[in-house]
Parts: structure tokens; C-alpha cells; sequence
């Protein structure tokens, strides 16, 4: 593949047609639906469940829970360390991110300071899992509307890209354990930063064709135009973050506001939306990946050489003094936060994960009203669930 | 932001009747919280809401936290038979239950304010009242609460379990939870697993 | 039939093979899975039916949203209480002759989840498994492998006597009991039937 990026692609995809999305009020039978936990589409166990009127969905109550293997117990009889590799495993896509939220609660705990280059990495390691999850998003959401294979395809073969540096680094695809509190498990290897930069400047390529194939389909915007509609001030009480409430247009992307790690030395952009709807979320998801992109690129010409971890961290008997802390990150879905509660003794008090899809899915049935059945299923998808997170 | 003291004398000024305390953080994150009485919860919310200065308009992460009963030795000076003596008395602290939120605000771009509510004791006065009609974030959360420690929110719209099923009872993120034994076998069993495993099979088995 | 008139017959053309044999290559060439994902597993059985890693050389790429169109059950990540009875259920309505895969440390044991109060020890304590993949996540090559474990236990089956397949002997159970949630557990937290606890032998 050429690494020279395509023409310009169109950028005027404004069609909308101004539909209230209201139906003729005749409510006929109801009928009660339970969507899931077995659903192809509910991106894992979730359930919904679903009064219709006809097509129409006049209410909607999601069920968690099958998914809740108490990470939060587990954390509370572990040691502060061994719950890094559990963090893996709540958004099974984001690894490092979550990694990265979870040892920055600790830090703040027992103030560590992280090494210049460690920090970089974090930056390189985490804007590279924005794009596998922002890549993947895209193609499971467009294969819920219909376009079954080949854009999940597309999106499976840029992930594996990541995911090859991703093993070369931590040994590990998906469950990388790569971050430590002070720093970052081992240095990167040797030609890694060279692999990584073909990776990056390659990426361009894809998403423009991509978005060429895409975003200016005639489909999609049908589709995804005016469905599931979030307006502004409900985003901001119920909570919501990340593309979604970006997509809704509030300007709070917490790499800008809280200013963590090493981001105030990058210049990028925070893509906004005007709509709040499916289609101005995917379009979120798709620009914040160039800047990605663009964050990608910064860092990885200015990593500095050195040390990749607070020779003061200690991995055994780490003791926290008792406190509490609660850190949080921009992770690709959200504000992830940690909150932790030490008592002086190995384990933490009280070890609680702020899971972004979870808050997220709190707008679900306020979004779904009114629509069909089928736009039920796009909705969900561009919420941006995984069910590791949401129930924990 | 400005400093928690301010936030507290602005609370209760606000607020008629708010019993607002600052509850100290030692840990070098420097996140002290603000402890606000169970009956003025809801209005010291909305104010904290609606406040031109303050205006924590977005409620990020709420969580509940289980604190035991502890016993506490303090040495007392009593007077026996007109003598002095000091007597070593254990003075048993209630448990509770605490609600703990996390705000910030989107329109001002500050926060954390932690603020925390506290249940009576952990048995039968569990009561708290839910934040979710200022936040609607609280809502999934103030059920995981209800469902995992047994916080009961008055004033919730739809207060059912969430994670667990409905015909559970117990709250098994309470620290005296005692899980169904499931136990199997390990062929190294340590720590905690050691004394399951031995309390599941007690009988010493020979070949 | 001898092996060498066999290979001098398949060079003039001539393919000769038995019914078990063609009844078993049918079988083993369209093993078809239930889509069904519960976990972190489930991201590495998409990957491993993606171009890279590419299932549909094993002729099971067709993954089928209902189980009643379903061969193979992947169980694909931590089965926790609240899911089991779906699960089982979900193998009970799919039609013989059906095999299970457990993939991944989740669905063989709980894996490192094993201390939580919700999660299911295993799914075998409930359903039989035929097959079963280590590591959290296993690869898409060891799905892969797993795959091919599973074609030949399928080939190794033959049509009647003691090889024959579960679903050739009328006395064999094809649908197992679904539990209940309890007050505290599942009730039955296990099948007796299906899954006995290992005997622990301790001296002293």
C-alpha cells in the first residue's frame, strides 16, 4: 500500500431531510419485546426491553448485569498491582487506556511522578487504542445497519496492524498489562517507534477510503440522519461524555480540560457536532481519528530518550498512605475514572471503576422513543457499549 | 474552583439549615469532601447545581462505600473509691453506608467537588435521598448502588436491582458478604483460597 | 478396502470411500457456530473470522444469529450466574448433532474472574463441552486450532457401535436442565449428570 494519502474526499454531505421522526399517533396492541441478551447485534449480553407499538418503540428498559464479574470485588481483595491486568479486561478494546486511568488513580494516590519517555509512550499507546476502537466502532455499527462484512472487514484488518505493535510491545494482542504505576512496564523495543510510524502514516489512507466509502452513502444517511437524536442540555445532566456528547455539541474533552499526562504539548482539535444524532457521532469518531492521528505523529517525532518508570515506584509491598483519589481519563469512550480508597494496607478500601458506556446507555430510552425497531439497534451501536465496562 | 472552606460557607448560606463538614484527605491527590446531612442532600445538590459560581452541572462518578463497625480503645481517667485510675474503654463506632459523588462542571470546567452522604447505620436505617432528579447521571448508578450495598434512594424513579437478578438477596459489595460455596478444587490453593478450600472439604480423605 | 488398491484406483480416476466417511466429511467441512459472544473472547472469534485468520477455510464462517440453524456453540468468554440459564437454553433449542467449544480461562474454569460471586466455575458444570481453548484471550490460531481438534473428533466418530455420535444413540440427553436464579445462587448451582467436583485426597 502506498503510503501517499488519496485525493481530498468530499466533504459537503449535508442531505438531512428535515423528517420530525414522529409518527401518526395510533396505538394499536402493544407488544413486548426482549431484545438480548443473545442478539447479534447488542454488542454482547445486553438486553433490552422493549414495548412496541407496531414498529415503534414506545418504551424501553435496558437490563444489565450478565456480564458482571464483580472486577469491583476482586479489586477490593487484591493488591493495588494485581488489579492492572483485571483493568485489561473491562473495555476489552482499550486495554491501554484503561491501563493508563487505572495507574493514574494510583499515582495521584501516592504521588508518583511518570518519566518523560514513559509519558510519551502512554500518549503514542493510547491515541493508537482510540483508533482500533474508534476503527472497530465504525464497522460493527455499519454492519448493524445492514452493510454485513466488508466494512468490519476493512476495520478487523487496520486493528490487526495496531495490534501487531501492540504484541511486539506487551506480548499480548488484546490484554496488554503494559502500564505500571510511575511509568510503563519495559521499554519499547528496539525498530518498534520506526514500525509504529509506517502504521501512522499509513492510517490516513485507509480512512479516507473509508469515509469515501461510507459517510457520503446514500444508506447510511438515511439511516443514520435524525435517529437517536441527543439533544444538549439532557448530554450534560445525564452525564453522558465522549464522542457522544461531543457529538451533541459540548465542547468537554477532558485531555483539553484536565490537561493529564503530557497532552497541553500537543496541538490538536476537539471535532464537534451540531445534530446529536447516529450520524454526527460517526462523524465525530472518524475526525477525532485524524486528530489522533495528528497527536500520533507529534509525539512520536518528539519522544525523548530515557528512563521509563519512577525508580521511586515500588511493585512489592506497595502501600499507599490512607486517602482516597479519583483519576480519570479521556478513554475512547468516555470518561473512565478510578476511585480509589486506601487504608494504609496492601489492598485497596474501596476500588471503583467510573465506566463510561454505563453512564453512557443512561440516555438510551429517551433516544430510542418514537423510533423503529431496527433504528433500536444503531442507536445501541453508537452509544459505543462493551459490556466488560458496562457491568463490570 | 474555589477552595472548599468558601464552597462550605456558601453551602450554608444557601442552604437554610445545611449541616455541611469538610472531611480531610491525607493522600498526596489532595481531594478532600465536603459531608453534607442526609435531610438537606437534595437542596444542597440543586444548589450546587444551579449556583452562578459554582454550577457543577455534570455528576461524574457515584459510588457507594461500606464502613464497618470499629472499635475504638481510648483511655479514660474515672475516679474509684476517691482514687484515679485510667481505664482502657472500647468505644464501639456505628457502621455506615456512604454515598459518595463526584461533580464537576462542563460550563465552568472545574471540579472535582466530592460531596458525601452518609445512612444512619448499615441494618435498617439505609436511607438516602437520590440525587437523580438534578442529575440524571445518578440514575443507573444509584441502582448499582441499592443493588450492591443496599442503599435505599428515596425519591429514585425506578429503584430495582441492576446488576444481579431480581430474586437475589443479598448486597455483595458489603465487606461482611459471605459468597455461596462454590469452591473447586485447586491444585494450589493459598491465602483466602487454602481456607475455603479447607472449609469446603473438611473431611481429611485418605488414598 | 486395502490402502494401496485404494490409491491405484484414485489415480484412474476412481474415488471409492464409505458412507461413515462421507457422512463424517459432510459434517466436519460446515460446522456452522452460533453467533454468540459474551466476552473479551468473543472480540478474538470475530478476529479469527476476519481476512487475517480467515475461519471460512474450515467451511465455518456462516455464523448463524439463531440456534436452531447452529451446529457449534463457542462459548466465548465468562459465563457469569445471570447469563448461565441463557446459555443452556440457547443450547437446548439448537438442533443435533451439536458441539460445544469452551474458549478461553473464562468459560473452561471462571478463570481470573473465578473468585467472583457471580461468575459461573465453568460451563461445563452444565452443559458437555467437546472441546476446550486456554489462555485469556486464546488467539484466533488457537480458535482455529481448536477448530480442527473438533473436525477430527468428528472424524474419529463412526456410524453405529461405541464411536457412534451422541445424536446417533437414542438414549443420550440432547437438552439439559436450565437453572433457576435463587435467593443466594443458581438453583442447581451445577449438574450432577454432566459435571462431577474433583475428590480431593489431603494428608494432613
Amino acid at each position: 500500500m502506498s503510503t501517499e494519502a488519496l485525493a481530498e474526499p468530499p466533504k459537503n454531505y449535508e442531505v438531512r431531510p428535515k423528517s420530525s421522526g414522529q409518527f401518526e399517533d395510533d396505538m394499536g396492541e402493544l407488544l413486548e419485546v426482549s431484545m438480548g441478551p443473545h442478539h447479534p447485534s447488542t454488542h454482547g449480553v445486553f438486553r433490552m426491553d422493549v414495548v412496541l407499538d407496531g414498529e415503534r418503540v414506545v418504551k424501553l428498559k435496558p437490563v444489565f448485569g450478565y456480564l458482571h464479574r464483580n472486577h469491583e470485588k476482586i479489586g477490593e481483595g487484591a493488591s493495588y498491582l494485581a488489579s492492572m491486568p483485571y483493568t485489561d479486561r473491562l473495555d476489552y478494546f482499550c486495554s491501554m487506556t484503561n491501563n493508563w486511568a487505572y495507574a493514574l488513580s494510583v499515582e495521584k494516590l501516592a504521588g508518583l511522578q511518570v518519566p518523560e519517555r514513559a509519558e510519551y509512550i502512554r500518549v503514542i499507546t493510547a491515541e493508537l487504542t482510540r483508533l482500533v476502537n474508534h476503527t472497530c466502532l465504525m464497522g460493527f455499527l455499519v454492519q448493524d445497519m445492514g452493510a454485513l462484512g466488508t466494512p468490519l472487514m476493512y476495520a478487523f484488518r487496520e486493528r490487526e496492524k495496531i495490534l501487531d505493535l501492540f504484541e511486539s510491545l506487551s506480548g499480548a494482542r488484546m490484554m496488554c498489562n503494559y502500564m505500571r504505576f510511575g511509568g510503563c512496564r519495559c521499554d519499547l523495543p528496539t525498530g518498534w517507534l520506526e514500525q509504529a510510524q509506517k502504521v501512522v502514516d499509513e492510517y490516513p489512507r485507509f480512512l479516507d477510503e473509508y469515509e469515501r466509502l461510507l459517510m457520503g452513502n446514500e444508506i447510511l444517511m438515511a439511516r443514520s440522519q435524525n435517529v437517536g437524536v441527543l439533544p444538549k442540555e439532557l448530554a450534560v445532566s445525564a452525564g453522558i461524555t465522549g464522542p457522544m456528547l461531543r457529538a451533541s455539541g459540548v465542547n468537554y474533552d477532558i485531555r483539553k480540560v484536565d490537561k493529564y499526562g503530557i497532552y497541553d504539548r500537543f496541538t490538536f482539535r476537539v471535532p464537534l457536532g451540531d445534530h446529536g444524532d447516529v450520524y454526527d457521532r460517526l462523524m465525530v469518531r472518524l475526525l477525532e481519528m485524524r486528530e489522533s492521528l495528528g497527536i500520533l505523529q507529534q509525539a512520536l517525532k518528539s519522544i525523548p530518550d530515557g528512563p521509563v518508570v519512577d525508580p521511586r515506584a515500588k511493585l512489592r509491598g506497595f502501600k499507599p498512605k490512607a486517602g482516597e483519589a479519583y483519576g480519570r481519563i479521556e478513554a475512547p469512550k468516555g470518561e473512565l475514572g478510578f476511585y480509589l480508597i486506601s487504608d494504609g494496607s496492601p489492598n485497596p478500601y474501596r476500588y471503583r471503576v467510573r465506566p463510561p458506556s454505563f453512564v453512557n446507555l443512561t440516555v438510551l430510552e429517551d433516544m430510542c422513543l418514537g423510533h423503529t425497531v431496527a433504528d433500536v439497534v444503531i442507536i445501541l451501536g453508537s452509544v459505543d457499549i462493551v459490556l466488560g465496562e458496562v457491568d463490570r | 474552583m474555589k477552595d472548599l472552606e468558601s464552597i462550605k460557607q456558601q453551602i450554608e448560606a444557601g442552604v437554610a439549615g445545611a449541616q455541611v463538614s469538610l472531611v480531610p484527605n491525607d493522600s498526596p491527590a489532595n481531594q478532600p469532601s465536603l459531608l453534607v446531612d442526609a435531610a438537606h442532600g437534595l437542596a444542597v445538590a440543586t444548589f450546587l447545581r444551579d449556583e452562578a459560581e459554582l454550577r457543577f452541572d455534570y455528576c461524574s462518578n457515584v459510588t457507594g462505600v461500606d464502613w464497618m463497625e470499629t472499635e475504638q480503645k481510648t483511655k479514660v481517667k474515672q475516679v474509684f473509691d476517691g482514687e484515679e485510675k485510667e481505664v482502657e474503654q472500647v468505644v464501639k463506632m456505628p457502621g455506615y453506608l456512604e454515598a459518595v459523588y463526584h461533580l464537576y462542571s462542563m460550563e465552568l470546567r472545574h471540579g472535582p467537588l466530592v460531596i458525601r452522604l452518609r445512612t444512619k447505620n448499615r441494618t435498617d436505617e439505609v436511607e438516602l435521598p437520590s440525587l437523580t432528579p438534578v442529575w440524571r447521571s445518578c440514575e443507573f448508578q444509584e441502582r448499582e448502588i441499592y443493588d450492591l450495598y443496599g442503599i435505599v434512594f428515596a425519591g429514585h424513579p425506578d429503584l430495582r436491582r441492576i446488576l444481579m437478578w431480581d430474586e437475589f438477596k443479598d448486597h455483595p459489595m458489603r465487606k461482611d458478604y459471605v459468597e455461596p460455596d462454590d469452591y473447586e478444587y485447586e491444585p494450589t490453593p493459598h491465602d483466602e483460597v487454602l481456607a475455603k478450600s479447607k472449609a469446603h472439604y473438611p473431611a481429611e480423605v485418605k488414598p | 478396502m486395502d490402502e494401496g488398491l485404494r490409491n491405484e484406483l484414485s489415480k484412474q480416476g476412481v474415488f471409492t470411500t464409505t458412507l461413515s466417511d462421507i457422512y463424517n466429511w459432510g459434517r466436519r467441512s460446515s460446522v456452522w457456530p452460533l453467533q454468540f459472544g459474551l466476552a473479551c473472547c468473543a472480540i478474538e472469534m470475530i478476529a479469527a473470522s476476519m481476512a487475517r485468520y480467515d475461519l471460512a477455510r474450515f467451511g465455518a464462517e456462516v455464523f448463524r444469529p439463531s440456534p436452531r440453524q447452529a451446529d457449534l456453540m463457542i462459548v466465548a468468554g465468562t459465563v457469569t450466574k445471570k447469563m448461565a440459564p441463557q446459555v443452556v437454553r440457547l443450547y437446548n433449542q439448537m438442533p443435533e448433532p451439536k458441539y460445544v467449544i469452551a474458549m478461553g480461562a473464562c468459560a473452561i474454569s471462571g478463570g481470573p474472574f473465578k473468585q467472583g460471586y457471580n461468575v459461573l466455575k465453568g460451563i461445563d458444570r452444565f452443559i458437555p463441552v467437546d472441546v476446550h481453548i486456554p489462555g485469556c484471550p486464546p488467539r484466533p490460531e488457537a480458535l482455529l486450532h481448536a477448530f480442527m481438534t473438533l473436525q477430527r473428533k468428528i472424524d474419529a466418530q463412526e456410524m453405529s457401535g461405541k464411536a457412534r455420535p451422541r445424536h446417533l444413540d437414542p438414549d443420550a440427553p440432547s437438552e439439559f436442565p436450565v437453572p433457576q436464579f435463587g435467593e443466594h445462587d443458581l438453583v442447581p448451582s451445577k449438574n450432577d449428570k454432566v459435571w462431577e467436583p474433583a475428590v480431593v485426597v489431603r494428608n494432613g
